[in-house]
């Protein structure tokens, strides 16, 4: 009897190996181990014997269902994962392809506008509002509350564009600065005052330097105490900041702007490496901007107690700002939205800039 | 303002390099603007005497001269007629780079002959136009040594940037002044010695009208113009001055030595009284410029009894001024009213030093000494009799004196200067300073800038700017504890957000200009008065009254470029009203050309209205619109919308009445009066349309989000295909879809869009998905099936189509 069993085993674990697919596995599995198959029959014969035999045969029977079955197992294991591989070597694509770039690496934020935000991010940590004002002003505003009267050589000096429209029987004019928005949010408001004030100004005037609308940004501080040493540490805290590096030194120089009295030119300190220039070290000084103490005069036209009121004021070029620290050589550029140069010193929409990240991304630069 | 080193040195005596000069000028408020060294320009150049010379074998006009120079002897060929032997002249060496052809000289062969360096003519060195000899130096130049030292041309140049408060160094004394304050050496007294009358009777001068209070003639009889000394002539050279005439230039000379314009007129040309008076209308005369100037009542002149001599204190006239044959002269020193000049010179537009002076302040108390010095130069180089000189009106008196509190210096400073040190700084400038509670300061007649109600900031600027503005302590500002709040403005973070929104949507930021062209004005409408007076080019002359025109011609021209697929979008304000505050802060996006290129996946594709209305959308929803309540209306129901496609285009609202955006296609006729041949779509939406969010009860109490309801509860899709006429927008169909059950209902989608096949003609099919979700319990299918029929017989009854089998 066991001479036959072990017959049986041969056979049906030869029929096991020779099946070359699942269905025919399947059909060897139902003749072996199905309910009419040689495995179960023999174990059904158990049912017939004696004790002494079913004792012997038993274990002998019921072993042969287990190696037959896991013989099944292990060759379905096999038929299925060579099915896998024959379905995975039909199924290939060409990652190579070009996939759709998303349009968020696409866009572009202007230099002018991350710049003005790097300006907004800077100085909120220092605790100014930002303050806006009207493009087109009159001249009381742009001109005689900032103590530039009529026929003031300044007032020459400032290339203004007039409108062919009047109010007050004086020309209305483009802003030639963004000083009136000095006055015009300390008309509307009460002492103390903190507050940048960016936005296009207008001179006529062009050429590498100069185009015809600009972008300046203004700041005042006016409360009962604040001096040219607030104005000095104010101006090299920004630009430290501004430009990213360790220190930036500043120098007054004295000038005048009707304005501000005493009123001073801001250098700071570079150097030029080749034709890149360094901000903070160095032996050179670059002028930056335009600073002073409010004049009296401008704070009596706001409406301000100047026996008790001070202040500084300060004055810079946004666009030259963002020339210095990204290396656009030409200011026209900035205004002929031209695609490729927008695309390569344009920002990408997700480079926010913030003091905790650090200003700029330079990873992001356009590559 | 220019001047030498010497010129400096005439009124400053000081032991300081030029380096150190220019350093404490710029430190003290006068910028350096430029330094010219003129013995670095001729460096490679030497006095050399020609000691031989012999014919040119092959050329009758050149001849071979043998030179003598510091370093021995060389051969040259020399073409001037006056070149031989004994002639003492400028030899430039190999390497010179002769001034006035930028030319670097080396070795030549000269119709064969090897030649040397070369002899110069005055032309070639720059210095005047004589082209047909070169320059003969006086005997006793010593040979070998620098041309610049034997030209007297050894005398550095200083230039630098007056503000217009500084009236007073507009004459290098002024400048002298400074420095000695600045503790750069001492003034030194002026030799100006007082008018010597050697003869009675003058010219009669009298002075009418407000704009000139006083007017100081001199009358000398006999003079010699002619040529000025050497000195002279070289020191307006340096200046950049022409050298004219004697008279001319002794004028020019006392204008920069001490920043006060004077006039020589020729006595003999003169009739009767000389008088500053205001101009009558219908009077005209030529100036100096040889132009004719029409004048009016407000301008000031000097007049004789024939008529107008010249623009007071801007421009002398032709008739009456010297000339070489000049043989009396009447020298002017007035004192004219700055406004009036200013105005006069403006209205007029011609700058000149003098006006440049008068329109700044002169000190009123050179009237005299100007005209002592003036007569006293002439004398000296012109010879002549003087007369007694003749003063109408009185020298005004500028006399100020302001308060001064010395704390002041600390408070806006934050510098602690010692008074002694204050008082030292100011009178060394000229002041007065009378101590006291406060300081009585006198002010010195020639700084008119100087104010009383500035709260004593212009004195401190005077004491601060001499003792070091570099001492200044950089103080930190008071910051308030706890952390900064936010500073932006709800506007200004909405453009924040709106920026990147849009730049995330692929669109590139453009600036462009605020000013656009008259013809693309006129198709915007812009507003009267919106036009610049002095527009700085005809393309930029009208205040743009939307940002499509701008970004519209921009598009234009990256097509031109070569660009395909071109995406702008720009933040800014739009100008309704010439009136300031009558702008509007508006976003655009503009996308022109293709909406993508063909790639191996999809064909090029055009740009879509769809994109735009994306666009929009996005723009509105960063500043917190709730963009799926929107209606879309279309264009004809509200203004200002001429400018796109009217069949395909749309108003984004969320009433009829509050418009917040517009976008579509832009109109054909306005693509053909920009000369646009692509096709474009834009957006224009304007963030004031957007409410603000309600001021919560509580601060901070919006910023929680509500609680969510989620349900467990399977979902259900249901696909629906409505066949509706082709008029009908699909907003009208989901929105009947979507008020079934607004319960169960939770969105309903457009999935698909078709006319034509087997459709009738004007009827089109649209597919929905509509979404249900239970809340309750699990829906039976007899629910589902109810809640179908709802939805089939709200489209049908809203739209009149029909459920397609």
């Amino acid at each position: 009897m066991q001479d036959e069993t072990g017959a049986v085993e041969t056979r049906i674990m030869d029929a096991i190996a020779a099946a070359t697919d699942l269905s025919a596995l399947e059909d060897v599995r139902v003749a072996a181990l199905g309910k009419k198959g040689e495995v179960s029959a023999l174990l059904k014969t158990l049912g017939g014997m004696d004790a002494d035999d079913r004792q012997r045969l038993g274990p002998v029977f019921n072993q042969l269902k287990i190696r037959v079955t896991e013989a099944v197992q292990s060759r379905r294991a096999t038929l299925e994962a060579e099915d896998m591989s024959r379905r995975l070597a039909s199924e290939t694509l060409d990652m190579t392809l070009p996939v759709d770039t998303d349009p968020q690496f696409e866009g572009r934020i202007h230099p002018v506008s991350q710049t003005m935000e790097e300006l907004s991010a800077i100085f909120a940590s220092m605790g100014f509002d930002v303050a806006e004002g009207p493009d087109i002003e009159s001249g009381f505003y742009n001109f005689t509350a900032l103590n530039i009267p009529e026929a003031h050589p300044a007032r020459q000096m400032h290339d203004t564009f007039y409108l062919t429209a009047e109010e007050d029987g004086e020309p209305l004019l483009l802003r030639t600065h963004t000083s009136p928005v000095q006055v015009r949010t300390m008309q509307a408001g009460d002492p103390p005052f903190r507050f940048i004030a960016p936005g296009r100004t207008y001179r006529c005037d062009s050429d590498q330097t100069h185009t015809p609308m600009f972008h300046q940004i203004e700041g005042l501080v006016v409360d009962e105490a604040t001096h040219m040493g607030h104005l000095k540490h104010t101006l090299e805290a920004f630009l430290t900041a501004f430009f990213e590096v360790d220190n930036v030194a500043i120098r007054f120089r004295p000038s005048y702007f009707p304005f501000t009295e005493p009123s001073m030119e801001v250098d700071m300190r570079c150097h030029r490496d080749g034709d890149k220039l360094v901000v903070g070290s160095g032996d050179d000084w670059m002028e930056i901007g335009g600073s002073g103490m409010v004049n009296p005069h401008v704070l009596t036209h706001a409406g301000i107690d100047v026996e008790k009121y001070q202040g500084f004021a300060f004055g810079m070029g946004i666009d030259r700002l963002a020339m210095l620290k990204y290396g656009m050589p030409d200011l026209r550029a900035f205004f002929g939205a031209d695609l490729r140069w927008l695309k390569h010193y344009g920002f990408l929409p997700i480079d926010v800039p913030g003091l905790a990240g650090g200003l700029s991304n330079k990873s992001l630069a356009a590559k | 303002m220019k001047f030498t080193l010497s010129w400096l040195k005439d009124h400053l005596d000081t032991s300081a390099s030029l380096d150190e000069i220019a350093d404490k000028l710029t430190l003290i408020g006068l910028e350096v603007e430029a330094l010219v060294d003129p013995s670095e320009t001729f460096a490679n150049f030497e006095v050399a005497e020609i000691i031989a010379t012999a014919p040119h074998p092959e050329a009758d006009r050149l001849q071979i001269c043998t030179v003598k120079s510091g370093g021995g002897e060389q051969q040259l060929v020399c073409g001037a007629p006056n070149a031989r032997a004994g002639l003492v002249g400028i030899l430039a060496q190999e390497g010179a780079v002769i001034p006035a052809s930028g030319m670097v000289l080396g070795k030549a062969k000269i119709r064969g002959v090897e030649s040397r360096g070369m002899m110069c003519s005055g032309a070639e060195l720059g210095l005047n136009d004589d082209h047909d000899g070169i320059i003969e130096l006086e005997a006793g130049a010593s040979i070998g040594s620098p041309a610049a030292v034997a030209l007297g041309l050894d005398d550095p140049m200083i230039e630098i940037g007056i503000t217009p408060n500084r009236p007073d160094c507009l004459g290098v004394r002024g400048i002298a002044r400074d420095l000695a304050a600045a503790g750069l050496g001492t003034m030194k007294e002026d030799a100006t010695r007082p008018i010597k009358v050697e003869k009675k009777g003058g010219t009669p001068i009298d002075v009418s009208g407000e704009s000139c209070p006083v007017f100081a003639g001199c009358r000398i009889e006999g003079v010699k113009n002619g040529p000025s000394p050497d000195w002279l002539r070289a020191r307006l050279s340096a200046i950049g001055l022409k050298p004219i005439s004697a008279l001319v230039d002794i004028t020019n000379y006392i204008s920069y030595d001490r920043g006060r314009p004077l006039h020589v007129y020729d006595a003999d040309t003169l009739a009767g009284t000389v008088q500053a008076r205001q101009a009558k209308a219908g009077e005209s005369f030529v100036a100096l410029d040889e132009e004719t100037y029409e004048l009016n009542a407000t301008d000031c002149v000097i007049a004789d009894d024939r008529g107008v001599l010249g623009l007071a204190g801007i421009m002398g006239g032709l008739a009456s001024g010297s000339t070489l044959q000049t043989k009396n002269v009447l020298v002017e020193s007035a004192w004219f009213d700055p406004v009036a000049i200013a105005l006069s010179g403006r209205h007029h537009n011609i700058d000149s030093d003098a006006r440049y002076r008068f329109e700044r302040g002169v000190d009123p108390a050179s009237v005299e000494t100007g005209l002592a010095l003036a007569v006293q130069m002439i004398v000296e180089i012109c010879g002549g009799t003087v007369c007694a000189p003749v003063m109408a009106g009185a020298v005004p008196d500028n006399k100020k004196t302001v308060r001064f509190e010395p704390a002041r210096v600390h408070q806006l400073t934050g510098l602690e200067i010692d008074e002694a040190d204050m008082q030292a700084i100011l009178t060394q400038l000229g002041f007065e300073v009378k101590k006291g509670k406060p300081w009585q300061v006198d002010v010195p007649s020639w700084r008119p800038d100087i104010d009383d109600a500035t709260q004593g900031a212009d004195i401190v600027e005077e004491i601060i700017r001499i003792y070091g503005l570099d001492e200044v302590p950089a103080t930190p500002l008071p910051q308030a504890a706890g952390i900064v709040r936010p500073s932006l403005t709800l506007a200004q973070r909405r453009a924040g957000l709106m920026r990147r929104a849009l730049a995330g949507r692929g669109l590139v930021e453009a600036v462009t200009w605020s000013f656009i062209s008259a013809e693309h004005a006129a198709a915007f409408d812009v507003a009267q008065g919106l036009e610049l007076a002095n527009p700085i080019s005809s393309d930029l002359s009208h205040m743009r009254p939307s940002l499509l025109p701008g970004l519209m011609v921009a598009a234009q021209k990256n097509a031109d470029r070569g660009a395909r697929v071109i995406n702008l979008f720009e933040l800014g304000n739009e100008f309704k009203a010439a009136t300031p505050g009558a702008q509007r802060f508006a976003a655009a996006g503009l996308r022109a050309g293709l909406g993508g290129v063909k790639t191996w996946t999809a064909a090029a594709r055009p740009v879509d209205a769809y994109a735009a209305r994306a666009d929009a959308e996005a723009a509105l929803a960063a500043c917190g619109v709730a963009t799926d309540t929107l209606q879309v209306l279309s264009v004809d129901t509200a203004n200002g919308a001429g400018c796109y496609h009217p069949g395909r285009s749309g108003i984004l609202a969320r009433n009829p009445r509050e418009p917040m955006a517009v976008f579509g296609e832009l109109h054909p006729a306005l693509l053909a009066r920009f000369d646009i041949d692509i096709p474009m779509v834009a957006f224009e939406m304007w963030p004031e349309t957007v409410p603000e969010p309600k001021a919560p009860k509580q601060a901070g109490s919006d910023i929680a989000r509500p609680a969510l309801a989620l349900s467990n509860l399977q979902m259900v899709r249901r696909d629906f295909a409505f066949e509706v006429e082709s008029p009908i927008p699909a907003a009208d169909i989901v929105r009947a879809a979507r008020g079934a059950d607004k319960k169960l209902i939770t969105s309903v989608r457009v999935f698909d869009v078709f006319e034509g096949g087997q459709l009738t003609e004007g009827m089109k099919s649209v597919g929905l998905e509509v979404s249900l979700q239970p809340t309750q319990a699990t829906l039976t299918d007899a629910e589902i099936e109810a809640v179908c029929e709802k939805v089939t017989a709200a489209v049908v009854k809203a739209t009149g189509g029909r459920l397609r089998g």
